[in-house]
């Protein structure tokens, strides 16, 4: 076997939710548990098989509290991703990685979240790793919307990237919640007027730029392909699964290479495809990580759905939408379903490719899910 | 307002701004500049480096307006901007900071109507030795 030891050898075979608001009752660790045996429940598999955990930092409920709470078997194999958003996908990759292996096999994925009712990550001052917050925080860049609202401002300059093309991306995501009646914004309609006349969060991103703050858990539960075949869903097969860190990478704050612009979605892209048999053009519904607007446009550059700087122009003509070139965030995303750190969008690709979405895109075969870009992220290439 | 926390690779950037100079970790063996400072050179592997003094000359990268909410004392200084600033001497070292009317000015002293990409800016040090740029 060269370079074919993940394709298509694991499949997501449960996804489980709970319910999303902007606060929630019950705690962080209640809701993961209630997330994961929601999954297992679907896929048909009692928790005590479970032997094997992924999940990614900025995560409280750890494996010890959540293996103990819901009664899971044994486990072998247990890997917590770093840089937040950017690890969602990973956490499936590396449990894919493992159980085709043979080191696993029944692994469970999650990601629990109080971020509508907890602080807000960049109030905590005194947990800012030096480096390279000592560059940037003391000059008043302080939080993730402002370093990436540096690097949109570049792009906007450097190819003519407009605020309609963020709207594109925020009302695409906007339209498919309204379809959702689990998202949060299901019932409240975007229009331009109220995007244009927003109030500023750090300009040029205005509030609906910025993804929501919500309370709400996830899990997915991935299993061999043999074993798959036996679940009580359709099984959705993980054909391709990367990682990337560019080199000379600095994170939100990558300001200080050659090409800024190129980021994190580029190297995981080369990777993913590489060992994929489909290119972007098989690919019938993407799931895009939008903490905000703008990693839309750079990401469909860096997975290749358009040339560089293309970007923007891409969002043009409803493409984003149902029906158009490449409908996106079916769910609603981060914008608009509910921002659980990029979980949502890997169980909405699940969906998509079970014929289940509440926006579904007909006969759709083939999902691509992205985590954060903007950090070291990751991407899956799932179909049906 | 945050000071900055260092480490010791960034120590003497904050050493010498203190002392109102401005200058950039390179390397000590093949010379080649790099930010934010770091133990070795990505080019050559040599833990020798040397602080180069730069002109302080450079232009707009980016910016953004920062609004609320903030932290507070920056909250109370809002809407305030923060510049890129590729220097001249430096292309690739690319420095966060303000645009403010002169030394020492607050945040935002300076109509962010007034800063484009491009623009020309030169470094001051305000209190307590932190770089801020005023247009050239
Ligand atoms: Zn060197």
């Amino acid at each position: 076997m060269t370079g074919t030891g993940l394709k298509d050898a694991t499949a997501i075979v449960g996804i489980g939710q709970t319910s999303f608001a902007r606060r929630l009752p019950e705690d962080e660790k209640t809701l993961a548990c209630r997330a994961v045996l929601a999954a297992l429940e679907d896929a048909g598999i009692a928790p005590g098989e479970v032997d094997a955990l992924a999940s990614y930092t900025m995560e409280e409920t750890d494996e010890v509290e959540l293996a103990k709470a819901v009664g899971f078997g044994d486990l072998t194999y247990f890997s917590k991703v770093g840089y937040g958003g950017g690890g969602s996908c990973a956490t499936v990759a590396h449990l894919a990685a493992a159980i085709a292996a043979g080191q696993a096999t029944v692994g469970v994925a999650w990601r629990s979240r109080k971020r509508g009712s907890g602080p807000r990550p960049w109030t905590d001052t005194t947990v800012q790793l030096p480096t390279p917050a000592q560059w940037t925080r003391p000059f008043g860049l302080l939080r993730p919307a402002d370093e990436i609202a540096m690097l949109t401002r570049r792009y906007m300059h450097e190819y003519g990237a407009t605020r309609d093309h963020l709207f594109n991306v925020a009302l695409a995501c906007r339209n498919r919640a309204n379809q959702n009646p689990a998202a949060v914004m299901y019932e409240r309609p975007l229009t331009r007027e109220m995007y244009m006349t927003a109030r500023w969060i750090s300009e040029p991103l205005c509030l609906f730029d910025n993804c929501l703050e919500t309370d709400g858990a996830l899990a997915c539960v991935i299993v061999g392909r043999e074993r798959a075949r036996d679940c009580r869903r359709r099984p959705v097969y993980v054909h391709s699964a990367a990682q990337g860190l560019p080199a000379q990478h600095h994170g939100m704050v990558n300001y200080w290479n050659d090409d800024p612009l190129t980021g994190p979605a580029w190297t995981t892209a080369r990777h993913l495809w590489k060992h994929a048999d489909l290119t972007p053009d098989d690919v019938d519904v993407a799931q895009i990580y939008d903490a905000f607007t703008a990693l839309v446009p750079l990401s469909l550059e860096g997975y290749g759905f358009c040339g560089r700087g293309e970007g923007g122009a891409f969002t043009e003509g409803g493409a984003l939408e149902i029906g158009g070139r490449l409908p996106v965030n079916t769910g609603g995303g981060g914008l608009s379903e509910a921002y659980v750190h990029g979980f949502n969008l890997i169980n909405e690709g699940v969906k998509q490719l079970r014929g289940t979405s509440t926006a579904q895109v007909p006969g759709a075969a083939a999902c691509l899910v992205t985590a954060g870009e903007g950090v070291p992220t990751s991407a899956l290439l799932l179909r049906s | 307002m945050l000071t900055p926390v260092t480490d010791a690779a960034g120590a003497p950037f904050w050493e010498y701004a203190a002392r109102g100079e401005l200058r950039v970790q390179a390397c000590g063996d093949c010379g080649e500049p790099r930010f934010p400072p770091r133990p070795c050179c990505p080019h050559c592997q040599s833990f020798a480096a040397k602080w180069r003094p730069v002109s302080g000359q450079g232009r707009v990268w980016s910016y953004v307006v920062p609004h609320p909410p903030l932290l507070p004392e920056y909250a109370a200084q809002a809407p305030y901007n923060v510049v890129v600033v590729e220097l001249a001497d430096a292309p690739r070292i690319r420095l966060v900071g303000n645009v403010v009317s002169r030394a020492g000015a607050p945040l935002g002293s300076v109509d962010p109507g007034r800063l484009r990409i491009g623009a020309r800016v030169h470094v001051v040090f305000g209190d307590g030795g932190l770089p801020q740029w005023v247009l050239a």
